[in-house]
């Protein structure tokens, strides 16, 4: 591969209590591109995701973020690093005591020295630009699934980050806004010229945004390619996850 | 086998929740120290977390004021020490019941108010989306909610006091018949000025414990609604216990001295 990397998982090991979650897992985030993992439930996707900001520290192996060691960082150099990569939750985790304007405003007002009037309009213009400016004032428990998913898309990259990492991103939603939120995900990268690292299950949207497709089993990565090429792939497991049967290699 | 299996359990569980506590307070008192305060978050928190407290932390001082006159001042003047009565009610309440009682009843809130936020904050990602976002739940959460309860739980109890000997002068009047102006003499002689000061450091100390405790549980919840409440329970259960263990201390330190 000759394009720059972003970030690169190597040989990382991770374990919750006795369960071993990864093992040698190494897997490369091309700089720019969008690249989406896929896998069984509860394979350990989101776990890259926080490897990638430093939120997990692997039990073996290195997490390499822009060509630095995140397990071997400061303090103070992790926080400057999370800073630097926008995180969009599952379920958005908004702070429920905190309107969406708050919400987002918060990257700002407490990590920059930026004047209160520019906040107000880089939120307004970053809500905006995912169909949310109408909404500022309103609570998290206000709005539908969909708006608070757009809203914490506000949030992860209002601070410009260098990359977004984006859990579940449609996971739940109907079709319309699944469409919606998958050419937000698509836009925002283009806008920001960042990259972007998505876990889902939603095929259809993956084939629409990705740049290339990882696909996480057993904690490894058992294939990685752009879409065209996973969808070719002759992996058995790949072809019985994409066809979504229950014959094959996987054990269900 | 078993026995030394769960002793050793026991006690490294007890160890990394003492060391998790003192984690949290040391890098507390380092945002405390850098004056790295949230003063609006911790305004508010003064409001929900002390203000907010005052109905029940009168309720409870009146009460128990009430009672202990009632208790003492009928035994008191059968045997013709009726004139102690006030001595004994601020004694007791000054140095004892007010600082204690206001800190369980505040712990009984407060410290499960403070954990069942946080817990539910971790098991809807909330923490980790601070930490994503480069900020710490410490300075963000925590210092707030520490330095609230540190300024207002002096201040409840204060009023707790106040409280306490106005409902045990009442009493004392209405069933011993013991004048107001007796009780308020026999209360000035017998507590000494300092005894005010010092138990208001007790309060200082307790409220340390309710909001470093239920933001320690809070913060350490795992698992769903379940956790949330194991979480509250905890908080509530080892504050009052600490508070009794650093009640009796305290006491031995500030005023046996």
């Amino acid at each position: 591969m000759d394009r720059p990397l972003f970030a690169r998982l190597e040989d990382v090991g991770v374990r919750y209590g006795t369960k071993v979650v990864m093992q040698n897992l190494t897997l490369d985030i091309v700089e720019g591109a969008i690249t989406c993992i896929i896998g069984l439930s509860g394979a350990g996707k989101s776990t890259i995701l926080r490897l990638l900001n430093g939120l997990k520290v692997p039990d073996s192996g290195r997490v390499f973020v822009r060509g630095k060691d995140l397990t071997t960082l400061r303090k103070d150099e992790l926080i400057e690093m999370r800073r630097s990569i926008g995180f969009s939750f599952q379920f958005a985790a908004l702070f429920d005591s905190l309107t969406i304007g708050d919400n987002v405003a918060l990257p700002l007002r407490e990590n920059t020295k930026m004047k209160e009037s520019d906040i107000l309009k880089l939120v307004e213009q970053t809500l905006d630009s995912v169909g949310l400016a109408h909404v500022m004032e309103r609570y998290p428990s206000e709005l539908s699934g969909g708006m608070v998913k757009r809203a914490g898309f506000a949030r992860a990259v209002i601070s410009n980050p260098a990359a977004v990492l984006y859990d579940e991103p449609t996971t739940g939603l109907d079709p319309i806004i699944t469409h919606l939120l998958t050419d937000t995900i698509v836009r925002l990268r283009r806008q920001l010229n960042s990259t972007a690292v998505v876990v889902s299950h939603d095929l259809e949207s993956i084939y629409l945004m990705a740049d290339y497709i990882a696909m996480l089993f057993e904690g490894a990565i058992i294939a990685y390619g752009t879409v065209d090429e996973i969808m070719m792939s002759i992996n058995p497991i790949v072809q019985q996850f994409l066809q979504g049967s229950e014959v094959g290699p996987i054990p269900i | 086998m078993n026995v030394i299996e769960n002793a050793g359990r026991d006690t490294v569980g007890f160890l990394e929740y003492a060391g998790g506590v003192a984690n949290l307070l040391g890098e507390s008192a380092s945002f405390i120290g850098r004056l790295r305060i949230r003063v609006k978050e911790t305004l508010d928190q003064m409001y929900f977390l002390g203000v907010g407290s005052w109905s029940i932390v009168l309720l409870t001082a009146l009460f128990t004021g009430m009672v202990f006159s009632l208790e003492s001042a009928l035994q008191a003047v059968r045997y013709g020490v009726g004139n102690f009565v006030g001595g004994a009610v601020a004694y007791a309440v000054v140095r004892e019941l007010g600082p204690m009682l206001t800190a369980v009843v505040v712990a009984g809130r407060a410290g499960a108010a403070i954990a069942a936020e946080f817990g539910s904050m971790v098991v809807t990602e909330q923490i980790e989306a601070l930490l994503s976002l480069g900020l710490s739940p410490i300075r963000m959460l925590v210092v707030p909610r520490l330095v609230a309860l540190v300024v207002m739980l002096p201040v409840l109890t204060a009023i707790a006091d106040l409280i306490s000997c106005i409902g045990g002068m009442y009493i004392a009047q209405i069933y011993a018949h013991i004048s107001y102006g007796s009780f308020i003499d026999s209360a000035r002689s017998s507590l000494p000025i300092g005894d005010l000061p010092r138990s208001l450091i007790k309060s200082v100390v307790f409220a340390i414990i309710i909001a470093s405790i239920g933001s320690y549980q809070g913060l350490s919840t795992r698992g769903g609604a379940a956790g949330v409440g194991k979480a509250t329970t905890g908080a509530v259960v080892v504050s009052i216990i600490l508070i009794f263990i650093f009640n009796f201390g305290l006491s031995a330190v500030l005023f046996q001295s």
